[in-house]
């Protein structure tokens, strides 16, 4: 059986000088979880990459909007939400990208979103039109299975 | 969790930018102006030394994306060296070493570049 232990938040504004608070809020957590330092790192980089996406995507650089980060804990799983009140976000645009093709148009976009597929168990995202965007973040402790249940 | 800093020197025609600290999407701008200058100076031999640095996220890697393809035009490279597991981890994710020169050692880039010159 799953017990999910309470879960912890932390509101940023959307700059890009609040990604070091969120990458210490996630570091602690992680780490009071028990990952090894490899995923402590790659959880890290993956919502530090969520944050860029939503100041860059959903904000278009405005400073004064809110990004709430959610952490929940469980035995099998760690869990980060992510919420905003900006722009929705469609991540089926977003291809593999093609390094070669991207340096020969110099075009950068699309990384942040490969990068945090690569780095989590599972992605999603959900938009609830006029109220917030989500993004979801999984990642399993490695003795237990990837396949959520359910 | 905060501190970027870039040193730069030159010597024997390559330029060494010394990259310490967190490069995210706050900090990468202060890369970006480094790169700006070796192009307005014409210094296209550039060795990139990753010892120091502790954090690269996409925001980064996109700085090297956008510049190599100006200096390879002038017959020049961007070459990477020093980087920690982790670093090259994210820089291995999104397939740098196939199309980047990664090094262990700054001298064995700084070589590379003076072998081409003979």
């Amino acid at each position: 059986m799953e017990t999910q232990a309470k879960h912890i938040s932390k509101r940023i504004l959307s700059r890009t000088d609040s990604l070091v608070e969120v990458r210490e809020f996630v570091d602690a957590a992680a780490r009071a979880f028990g990952f090894s330092e490899e995923d402590v790192a790659n959880i890290i980089l993956a919502v530090d990459e969520a944050c860029t996406n939503i100041i860059k995507h959903a904000y278009h650089y405005a400073v004064d909007q809110e990004i709430e980060i959610s952490i929940f804990p469980s035995t099998r799983s760690f869990e980060i939400r992510i919420y905003d009140n900006g722009k929705a976000f469609d991540p089926s645009i977003i291809r593999t990208p093609d390094l070669k093709d991207h340096i020969g148009h110099k075009r950068r976009g699309g990384l942040g979103v490969y990068l945090m597929k690569r780095l989590m168990d599972k992605v999603e995202y959900n938009f609830i039109p006029g109220k917030r965007n989500e993004v979801r973040l999984i990642k399993y402790r490695s003795n237990a299975s990837t396949v959520p249940e359910g | 969790m905060t501190d970027f800093k870039i040193h730069h020197r030159d010597g024997d025609g390559v330029s060494v930018i010394e990259l310490k600290g967190y490069l995210d999407a706050h900090t990468a701008p202060d890369l970006e102006t480094a790169f700006q200058k070796l192009l307005t100076e014409k210094k296209y031999n550039v060795v990139v030394n990753c010892r120091d640095l502790s954090y690269i996220s996409s925001a980064g890697l996109g700085v090297f994306m956008a510049y190599v393809e100006d200096i390879r035009k002038n017959m020049g490279d961007i070459k990477l060296t020093n980087m920690s597991p982790k670093v090259y981890n994210v820089f291995d994710l999104l397939g740098f070493p196939i199309l980047y020169e990664i090094y262990k050692d700054e001298q064995e880039a700084v070589s590379r570049f003076k072998e081409i010159k003979k």
